[in-house]
């Protein structure tokens, strides 16, 4: 029962995070207004630190590390998911640096509240008990509450953040009544001690079904699965444009971690119980999400359905339940990643002006003035869309790989057919990027940072599209298949 | 005779949280909220968890509670809050409530809440100094991540309500 020095180390990348921001919140008070920036940079700093602590832990192959007593589990899908996470941050900060100056809420505790959320995250990763597991959830969650409304005097941004409070703290309390069923009818927290406990049980109590949707309806709204989506396209459109960015990868990804936990692993034994309720989210996801995307207007409501959507094909992967349906989950959530904010980076740019680049239709004609931006655009939605060769082309090909090998074909149907309807509204953009005469003067924002996340997402979209082996690989080791 | 108790406390408890609600004035709904929570504790000593209640009353009913009437009658939201706060479509929500209930209660009841494992904690009176001894032990690690948790909300408390200079 005692703690150690190998525990310490176990959460070391945590600890580093967590302790940093500590020290930063401090060193924001000698920092004078002009040079917030200097935070951003100390946050890029941190998260490289504890990238190296992450990575040491894995060469040193002493993984899975578990520690506090079965509250933590390093493992190598734990590293994987970090990984995600770190660069889901760090191009965020990079987007933020100029943004915060130009909308004038340049706060160092911008920051800080990032890395708060990425500690939560981090944290849910490498959990292996329900009780932690919600904790860095909600560590995860309240930084991006108020980070949604950091706009305090936009009236558009309070309207959305507090629909996302409200409804993610009850959402919140639906989840912890699921987790405390599953305690009342297993009699434990412990990922491995639930799927011990229902393996050896000879009848699986109805109880058991009633907690399994509150976990679905919990966990489902954190991802914005339909019908627990309803505050996404309000919380993405009222929050700052790096931090929709961030909602709609590195949130996402972290409640996707818990399904992998929760559900691939703890309920392993009760497949048949999920799979149905998750297969009913998945195809409702696709369809609203794609559907509902064709009647926006506004380009940040666009891509909050489309990452519903998007949310939908990753839980393809969950309801195959095999090591290969996790690990193409693993591979489509960073691919993404990638394509997300690559083209949140070329909204940020648009974002110059008050409502510039927040419609679609301020994209009319950018190819006839700025042919480079545009090709990067065109990309990046070809990617969303799954077009080969882009990388999201791959992400797709491998989630449908694992639902066929597992016998699912109706439902990989289903998800091209959603994917062709899909390709609808991201063609729309394009098809106004290409054919039209520009209607009006177009300034960009352009500083370096911003130009380095897109030609880092660029880079990695094609070269994922192209040669997806090695990533690949990494996920399945990770999953143990290899 | 517990299960009168049970019972009893169970009804207060539902009644006044239907009663926080369905009020219109938001001091009257504070209170009944109070009473609410009040009842919990009284289901928490009935579960041999004499602690929890304690904790219970201090912080939810002494705590908290205070906090929450303070901000109505500072910021005297009744005005507010007395036009319609019921949206277009509470029909609808009216509809599903009582079904998801009925359903619960059903599965509850037909199926049981048969155990799947034994090891469920027994009825036994939890001292303090085993909860103590948990909470640094076991479960360390939970703690201090709730204590980071609080941080974070005062943070961002902190950010969205002090006065900054904001260019519209």
């Amino acid at each position: 029962m005692m703690i150690g020095i190998n525990d310490i180390l176990a959460i070391l990348p945590e600890l580093i995070v967590a302790g940093s921001v500590c020290v930063l919140l401090l060193v924001d008070f000698l920092i004078g207004k002009e040079n917030k920036a200097l935070m951003g940079y100390l946050s890029l700093a941190v998260i490289f630190a504890a990238a190296i602590a992450t990575w040491s832990m894995t060469r040193s192959g002493s993984l899975p590390v578990d520690a506090f007593n079965g509250m933590i589990s390093v493992d190598k899908i734990a590293v994987f998911f970090k990984v995600i996470f770190f660069i889901a941050t760090a191009l965020t900060i990079m987007l933020s640096l100029s943004y915060i100056k130009d909308k004038n809420i340049n706060l160092g505790e911008y920051y800080a509240l990032l890395l708060f959320s990425l500690t939560g995250m981090m944290i849910t990763a490498s959990s292996s008990d329900l009780l932690s597991i919600y904790l860095g959830i909600e560590l995860m969650s309240l930084p991006i509450y108020a980070l949604v409304g950091f706009r305090v005097r936009d009236g558009r941004a309070n309207e959305g953040a507090m629909k996302y409070v409200i409804l993610g703290a009850f959402s919140s309390a639906v989840m912890l009544f699921g987790i405390s069923f599953i305690y009342g009818l297993t009699g434990t927290t412990e990922i491995s001690g639930i799927a011990e406990a229902l393996r050896s049980a000879d009848a699986q109590p109805a109880a058991l079904g009633i907690a399994i949707v509150m976990l679905v309806a919990g966990f489902g709204f954190k991802i914005a699965g339909v019908p627990f989506h309803m505050w996404a396209p309000d919380a993405y459109e009222a929050a700052p444009t790096p931090i929709t960015a961030f909602m709609s990868v590195a949130a996402k990804t972290a409640a996707f971690v818990v399904f992998v936990r929760v559900f691939v692993d703890g309920f392993a034994p009760i497949v048949e119980q999920w799979q149905l309720i998750l297969t009913v989210l998945a195809i409702l996801s696709m369809l609203v999400g794609n559907t509902v995307a064709i009647a926006q207007t506004n380009i940040k409501r666009m891509l909050a359905y489309s990452s519903i959507g998007h949310g939908g094909y990753a839980l393809l992967g969950i309801i195959a339940a095999t090591p290969e349906g996790t690990s193409s989950v693993m591979f489509y959530l960073l691919v993404y990643a990638f394509m997300n904010l690559g083209i949140f980076g070329v909204i940020v740019m648009m974002n110059r002006d008050k409502s510039g680049g927040e419609l679609i239709t301020d994209y009319t004609g950018l190819a006839k003035k700025n042919g480079a931006l545009a090709l990067v655009m065109l990309i990046f939605l070809f990617s969303l869309a799954g077009i080969p060769p882009t990388a999201g082309f791959m992400g797709k090909f491998y989630v449908f790989m694992a639902l066929i090998n597992e016998g699912m074909v109706w439902l990989a149907v289903v998800a091209v057919i959603f994917s062709a309807v899909a390709a609808y509204f991201y063609i729309r953009v394009i098809m106004l990027m290409y054919m039209k005469e520009p209607e009006r003067e177009f300034s960009y924002a352009r500083p370096l940072s911003v130009l380095i996340v897109i030609t880092i997402s660029l880079i990695a979209v094609i070269l994922l599209g192209v040669l997806p082996d090695r990533i690949i690989e990494l996920a399945e080791k990770a999953v143990g298949i290899l | 005779m517990e299960q009168i108790f049970f019972i009893g406390f169970a009804v207060l408890a539902i009644v006044s949280a239907l009663a926080v609600v369905s009020l219109r004035n938001p001091v009257h709904s504070a209170l009944c909220l109070m009473v609410c929570l009040f009842q919990v504790a009284c289901i928490f000593v009935l579960l041999r968890s004499p602690f929890l209640a304690v904790v219970q009353i201090f912080i939810y009913v002494g705590a908290v509670m205070v906090l929450f009437l303070f901000v109505v009658m500072i910021l005297d939201i009744r005005k507010v809050m007395l036009g319609s706060l019921v949206g277009k479509r509470s029909g609808f929500v009216y509809a599903i409530m009582p079904l998801v209930t009925l359903e619960f209660l059903l599965v509850i009841f037909k199926g049981g809440l048969g155990k799947v494992a034994s090891n469920i904690p027994s009825g036994e009176e939890v001292k303090v100094a085993v909860i103590g001894k948990e909470l640094f032990t076991k479960y360390l690690f939970p703690f201090e991540v709730v204590s980071i948790l609080l941080l974070v909300a005062m943070v961002g408390a902190i950010v969205l309500a002090k006065d900054r200079d904001e260019g519209a």
